[in-house]
């Protein structure tokens, strides 16, 4: 009534394991499922429960040795029975004449005592037993649905924990047609929820891969619009008094190297309004709003294919002119893709360009982990009622803040725009 | 999935609130566990090197003289450094039944630590038969993270250690993982300055729920 101990598998792609402790000795009682010794391999240690009651008598292999998967590495007897078992070769094999399996989980018995015993390891039986066919971990519910439509598991790209295959995804396979895709390898596999294709080749569609960009753009966009629950206000703005007063500084800045823009200018008064109202410069860390001390203002910048976010770092530190640089330095370098990492990172608020495009307005969505977003609209003659109610013809522009309600109320944005607004149409000569 | 920031906790202190709720997730009295913490000055071993001291490069007695304490641990790996400014995570995560593979959980706390750094426009990545998250600094490989881990019946303890604002001088106590030819690293020294804590927990866990597929949204 001998039940040999085996190294156990533990993983798909490990073959052997080292024994690193034992934690009980020959001669010990043990119980089923009392740890019995540890086993390390790659970077973990796991304690290895005694697949049988009764005496451990025998230690086949010695700490610190490397055995094989499914090496016998000791002997469990039951008390009386302590010496016949212990002769036998160090691994199974099948010349031994025993009854050994090498594809058994840890502890196969050897004796009409297995009943109550294999019945105690059907779950890890179980979750071997698809090892045989293909390489996943399955449920016996997805298992169940395999056998029934006759798909082969290993042939589905899993998006359940490390990657097993779930109801949903062989659900989805079978409804595919059981488009075959290539299982992907451990170490490169996205744990990202995986698609089934809803096109495939050949029809009338082009399928084109995205661009690392692109999936980073979606990745955050998704992120961004699960996180925060956005709101927008939109508030118009009369661009005459800042547009004289460009027009009267431009030669001086371009004198200087720098290209005196409206998102300039508006980067400039943002900054002032950041500083007025910091629940603009913040995150949501868990139950706690973090309140950003450093102003880093990151600009939206368009490129033939997707986008890019610069950042300023420590924009309220910079003069107008410093500003200016800044933007045209980063759009540029953004634009010839030499930016370095940090440059598109750690920004705390983002003013964004949907007017260069002709839009009156844009709702952006926020830039994690950031609350608040601007959004810039076209700038152009629009008729306006000025003083005395008379009729004129003013540059304006509408900016619009999208902003996380979780921490800003309509009435915190209203306040917001409110000073941005007054900011900039009576934007002092003294700022410039 | 249940995430905990701990905050400054004693290593020991840890050990046993690790022990309880590994007893406590084999018995399926609560849900999978993400710790997130850091410990003072420590230095632990692991099982390879648990009655070896070589790659710890001071004595006990000049350990001890600057607070730094030296624990025997149950974990996999060699020996390593924890200390302020380090983010450790200890999953206690049920792996049973269906994610029984100690490759995979180990390939997935990189995925997690990967993309968690990234954030910060960090690009990590895996060495091959060298586990952790390395950088290429200066045409020289890095650690910015290392993993260790323990499992008992299937359930995870022990886990990884980013080095978000490590004092790296600190390393110079031992030799890390018992790796002699390659570096140390922290992401305050890859950027040029300091992050804070929650934002790289705020990462962490971010990542961790979307690798290990438990988001709780």
């Amino acid at each position: 009534m001998a039940t040999n101990v085996v190294m156990p598998q533990m993983g798909e792609s490990i073959a052997e394991g080292t024994i690193v402790r034992w934690i009980k000795k020959v001669g010990d009682q043990v119980d089923r499922d009392e740890p019995l010794f540890e086993i390390s391999t790659d970077k973990v240690d796991a304690e290895i429960p005694s697949p049988g009651a009764g005496v451990l008598t025998e230690i086949k292999v010695k700490e610190g040795e490397t055995v094989a998967v499914n090496a016998v590495v000791a002997v469990i007897g039951s008390a009386s029975a302590a010496d016949a078992a212990s002769a036998g070769p160090a691994q199974a094999s099948p010349s031994s004449g025993r009854s050994e399996m090498p594809e058994a989980a840890v502890g196969q018995p050897e004796t009409e005592n297995r009943k109550p015993e294999a019945e105690s390891r059907k779950p890890e039986a179980e979750s071997r037993e698809p090892e045989a066919g293909g390489k996943q971990r399955t449920s016996p519910l997805v298992r169940r649905i395999a056998r029934e439509h006759n798909v082969d598991v290993s042939q589905i790209n899993g998006t359940g924990i490390s990657g097993r295959v779930t109801k949903t995804d062989i659900l989805g396979f079978i409804e595919g047609g059981g488009a075959v895709k290539a299982a992907p390898t451990p170490a490169s596999r996205p744990a990202a929820v995986q698609h089934v294709p809803a096109f495939k080749a050949g029809e009338r569609v082009e399928i084109v891969p995205m661009t690392i960009m692109r999936k980073k753009i979606a990745e955050h966009m998704v992120t961004s619009a699960r996180t925060s629950p956005h709101v927008y206000s939109v508030y118009e703005v009369d661009f005459h008094h800042l547009s004289k007063l460009r027009e009267k500084k431009k030669q001086e800045y371009e004198r200087n190297g720098a290209k005196l823009s409206f998102t300039a200018l508006i980067a400039k008064a943002t900054v002032d309004a950041i500083r007025a109202f910091p629940f603009a410069n913040a995150s949501i860390d868990g139950d706690n709003i973090v309140y950003k001390k450093d102003i880093n203002l990151g600009i939206a910048v368009a490129l033939d294919q997707g986008l890019l976010v610069p950042v300023i770092r420590n924009a309220d530190e910079k003069n107008l002119l410093g500003l200016s640089r800044a933007i045209d330095d980063l759009a540029t370098r953004a634009r010839s893709k030499k930016l370095s990492p940090e440059e598109v990172q750690g920004g705390t608020f983002t003013i964004t360009n949907p007017g260069i495009f002709g839009a009156v307005y844009g709702l952006p969505l926020i830039n994690q982990p950031q609350v608040a977003i601007l959004g810039v609209g076209a700038i152009e003659k629009r008729v306006v009622v000025v003083e005395n109610d008379a009729i004129a013809i003013h540059p304006t522009g509408h900016i619009s803040l999208g902003y996380d309600h979780r921490l800003i109320d309509g009435a915190d944005a209203g306040r917001f725009l409110t000073y941005l607004k007054q900011r900039l149409e009576t934007f002092d000569e003294s700022w410039m | 999935m249940d995430v905990k920031r701990l905050g400054l906790v004693g290593y020991e202190e840890a050990l046993a609130l690790q022990q309880t709720l590994v007893e406590q997730r084999q018995r399926g009295e609560i849900d999978d566990q993400l710790l997130l913490l850091e410990h003072p000055h420590v230095i632990t071993l692991g099982v390879k090197t648990r009655n070896d001291l070589s790659h710890v490069l001071e004595s006990p007695q000049s350990l001890a003289a600057q607070g730094v304490g030296v624990f025997e641990t149950g974990r996999g790996g060699d020996v390593t450094y924890h200390g302020p400014g380090q983010l450790v995570g200890y999953p206690i995560v049920d792996l049973n039944p269906d994610r029984r593979d100690v490759h995979r959980y180990v390939r997935d706390l990189e995925e997690v630590l990967i993309r968690a750094v990234a954030e910060f426009g960090i690009g990590a990545r895996r060495l091959d038969k060298l586990t952790g998250i390395w950088v290429d600094e200066a045409g020289r490989d890095a650690k910015l993270a290392a993993i260790g881990v323990r499992i008992s019946r299937w359930v995870t303890s022990h886990g990884f250690a980013l080095n978000v604002n490590t004092d790296l001088s600190r390393f110079g106590l031992i030799v890390p993982c018992g790796i002699t030819d390659k570096g140390v690293t922290s992401m305050e020294r890859l950027l040029g300055h300091s992050i804070p804590m929650a934002e790289v927990e705020t990462a962490v866990t971010r990542q961790f729920e979307a690798v290990f597929g438990l988001s709780s949204v």
